[in-house]
């Protein structure tokens, strides 16, 4: 089949590469087989660019966009493993081990981490900043699964997948800035929520150990977030529907 | 339908009733003379002028800031036809005496008189204040009585919405939020923007520690913004507007609903406006206590109803703005800007200030200095002749040490400096910004390292968390700060900030993050030795 898009030529770190009009760049570098760490962005859901692991510098002005949310150009020059990025992307995800308490030892999700895994691609091997340790209450009272924000990096997949992907809109931000923590409903324990589902789509896609089913021990918890893009992929193919549906 | 209002007669009137009687009382009643008391000096001279019977000889009115707010409550007597004396510090005993002494003794009362031929008053240059302290905020028709809303009927009757586009481009402007953006620039945006909803939003989310510009322009002149705000929607082809106001200014929150009420009765507003085709719906919207919420995409998605966070541009919001409709947000001081320069031509306005920063910009003076309040000088005023002229100085024989201009986004300059001009870019060459108007003096006593340490902590309080530099960084920043200022710094902690410091400015996602660390930036450039001072000795260990 003949391609009919509009492709532009870009290059990765003055490798040549062949983009497509209207992807982003992290789209665009993933296609071509070039690793650009990210961690908030995932295929299938809405872009959210809070997590800026994935910033990348422009050559035309030096500025750094979120890969996840810029679009490629024409001649575009995309600069990755510059020492400056990073140096940044070692401190962004020093920044969040520092705001947490991600303590891989006891962490369900330990060795299937995609936090720690980004910390050992980006060769992140202290923390330089003082550890906050919040208190921050564990959520057991579902009788399927566990919320444990000491873990949570805000990435809010949970919040766009529940939204977006389920429909339900249990989990959401809530307080600001250090405080800042997610909520299922309006900050009632998720085991009271009227509108969750079960259906576990969060905990799926949960980059960390913070969403986790009940019972899991340490290293036990695998998540799955390449299903949301299966999802999302069947729906817009209109896939799973009844005929008279999928006009 | 009623007829809508006629601006000539209204103006006539006034005019009338301005001559009625001998005597004018002006009273400040802004909100800085009313938290002096401004309240029962009124009260004290209007119930004086009742029982003195001389309430066919004297009129008082409730006006604007006058500007010099340190020296408030502040009252201004006119005679007609005549001289004015204006008085500084007007207790209700001294209103009545000041009331007493004009009109019974034809005499002022020279000891709480102020000179008004100070600099702080006459190197000040008011285009956007000129309404200040002259007309009664809450009669539009003291607004009209002084050239109010003739830039509308002007635009609306004789120009097409391409020629007050045109004239807005000739003037120069450039943003009054901070960032300095032209006007015409966005404004022809929104203008060739497809489709027929188009949203206009008015940014009076004034968020900057000790500044009131903004508040000022609402509570006292509410009719000038309404009216930049129909020039701007009838140049651009917008028909619906909001002002969204900070929950914190309550009096800006009830005059403007209450000017766009009678704006609207009187036809300035609303449907058919002056009776040509021309509609425009204004609401106002309120705040609910965020800084980031003067960011543009955070202001959008507050006003939807959304939580206040901001989101990625581009899109722009003149591309998908309100409701995924074109909007264009402006700050409340560059729409106060418009109906002068419809009125007095772009060319005069580009006259004002320097070439590339036009007109003149509204400061909120605070700080160690003599003279504090609210100033208006053109741009390109030496910073110099701000501090010891209009500002009358640092008080107390201290130095003068270094101006903060920007709020926790700007910089501090230091004395070397003075002699700036303050225009958009030469500040931003000093490493700090024009920002919407906080100007804090310090003197020599002030510890540096303790400024950052208070922007610092005011950023990480108000830092919306979505990104992680700012969330995180912001909060870290302030940590290694408070180390330092304990004395409890090393040259390593130092190394740190500054690296998280370029971390936060580049890598965070809106304004607030990106411009969070320039209050360090700026004092580690310029008065690096005060943080090498505080450091603890560090002992070898052998």
């Amino acid at each position: 089949m003949v391609d009919r898009r509009q492709t532009v030529a870009v290059t990765f770190d003055g490798v040549d590469a062949e983009g497509v009009v209207g992807e982003s760049v992290l789209e665009c570098a993933r296609r071509n087989g070039v690793t650009i760490p990210s961690l908030c962005f995932l295929e299938g859901l809405s872009v959210w660019g809070g997590c800026r692991i994935c910033v990348v510098e422009v050559a035309e002005d030096h500025r750094l966009r979120p890969a996840c949310a810029t679009q490629v150009v024409p001649d575009m020059e995309i600069k990755i493993e510059t020492p400056r990025l990073r140096a940044y992307r070692k401190s962004i995800l020093e920044l969040l081990f520092a705001e947490g308490n991600h303590v891989c030892a006891v962490c369900v999700s330990n060795g299937k981490c995609e936090l720690q895994d980004m910390a050992v691609h980006c060769g992140m091997d202290h923390v330089r900043y003082d550890y906050r340790s919040p208190l921050r209450e564990i959520d057991a009272s579902h009788p399927k699964y566990v919320f444990d924000p000491n873990r949570c990096i805000l990435c809010t997949r949970c919040v766009r997948v529940c939204d977006e992907i389920e429909g339900a809109h249990v989990w959401d931000v809530s307080y600001r800035g250090e405080q800042a923590l997610l909520v299922t409903e309006m900050n009632k324990p998720w085991g009271e929520s009227l509108s969750c589902t079960w259906c576990g789509k969060c905990v799926a896609v949960c980059p960390t150990g913070s969403l986790a089913y009940q019972g899991r021990a340490i290293g036990e918890m695998e998540h799955d977030p390449v299903m949301i893009k299966r999802l999302a992929v069947a729906r817009s193919r209109n896939e799973w529907l009844y005929p008279e549906e999928s006009k | 339908m009623a007829a809508p209002i006629d601006l000539h007669e209204v103006t006539e009137r006034e005019r009338e009733e301005r001559f009625r009687t001998r005597w004018r009382v002006k009273a400040c009643a802004s909100t800085a003379c009313q938290s002096a008391g401004a309240g029962q000096t009124i009260k004290a001279i209007e119930d004086a002028v009742e029982a003195e019977d001389m309430m066919l000889e004297v009129q008082v009115i409730p006006t604007g800031c006058m500007g010099l707010c340190s020296a408030g409550p502040l009252v201004r007597v006119l005679r007609r036809g005549g001289d004015k004396a204006m008085y500084q510090k007007v207790t209700p005993e001294t209103g009545i005496k000041i009331l007493k002494s004009h009109v019974l003794d034809e005499e002022t009362l020279p000891e709480h008189e102020i000179d008004t031929e100070i600099p702080f008053f006459s190197s000040q240059e008011r285009v956007v204040l000129a309404n200040g302290g002259v007309i009664n905020p809450d009669r539009i028709e003291s607004y009209v009585a002084h050239g109010g809303y003739l830039a509308l009927e002007k635009a609306l009757k004789t120009m097409k919405p391409k020629h007050v586009l045109e004239e807005i481009r000739t003037s120069g402007l450039r943003g009054r939020g901070g960032a300095g953006y032209p006007t015409a620039s966005k404004w022809s945006l929104l203008a060739a923007a497809p489709g027929e909803t188009k949203y206009i939003v008015a940014n009076g989310d004034e968020g900057d520690p000790g500044a009131y510009m903004d508040r000022t322009i609402m509570e006292d002149d509410p009719h000038r913004l309404l009216e930049g705000i129909a020039l701007a929607a009838y140049a651009t082809g917008a028909n619906q507007a909001y002002i969204y106001v900070r929950a914190e200014y309550p009096r800006a929150i009830e005059r403007l609903d209450r000017a766009i009420r009678v704006a609207r009765r009187n036809r300035l507003l609303g449907r058919k406006i002056l009776d040509t085709k021309f509609d425009l719906s204004v609401e106002v919207r309120i705040g609910a206590g965020a800084f980031v919420c003067g960011e543009e995409t955070a202001l959008l998605a507050s006003i939807e109803g959304r939580r206040g966070i901001p989101r990625l541009r581009p899109p722009y919001p003149t591309e998908k703005g309100l409701w995924g409709e074109p909007t264009m947000i402006n700050n409340v001081e560059t729409l106060a800007n418009i109906a002068p320069i419809i009125n007095n031509g772009g060319e005069w306005f580009a006259s004002l200030g320097t070439p590339k920063s036009t007109g003149t910009k509204v400061f909120a003076l605070a700080g160690d200095i003599t003279h504090t309040g609210l100033i208006e000088v053109p741009m390109g005023t030496k910073l110099r002749d701000i501090v010891e002229d209009i500002g009358g100085g640092v008080p107390d024989g201290k130095g003068f040490k270094a101006a903060q201009t920007g709020g926790p986004s700007g910089g501090c300059i230091p004395a070397k400096f003075l002699d700036t001009p303050v225009d958009y870019d030469s500040l931003r060459e000093l490493g700090s910004i024009m920002g919407s108007g906080g100007l804090i003096i310090m003197n020599e006593e002030v510890r540096m390292p303790d400024v950052a340490k208070y922007f610092m902590e005011f950023s990480m309080d108000e830092s919306c968390g979505k990104c992680t530099p700012c969330r995180a960084g912001t909060v870290q920043m302030h940590n290694l700060l408070q180390r330092i200022t304990d004395g409890d710094g090393t040259k390593q902690d130092i190394r740190d900030l500054e690296h998280l410091c370029s971390v936060v400015r580049d890598a965070s996602l809106c304004g607030l993050g990106q411009a969070a660390p320039n209050p360090v930036m700026s004092t580690l450039q310029y008065f690096r030795s005060e943080y090498s001072a505080l450091l603890r000795e560090e002992v070898a260990h052998g």
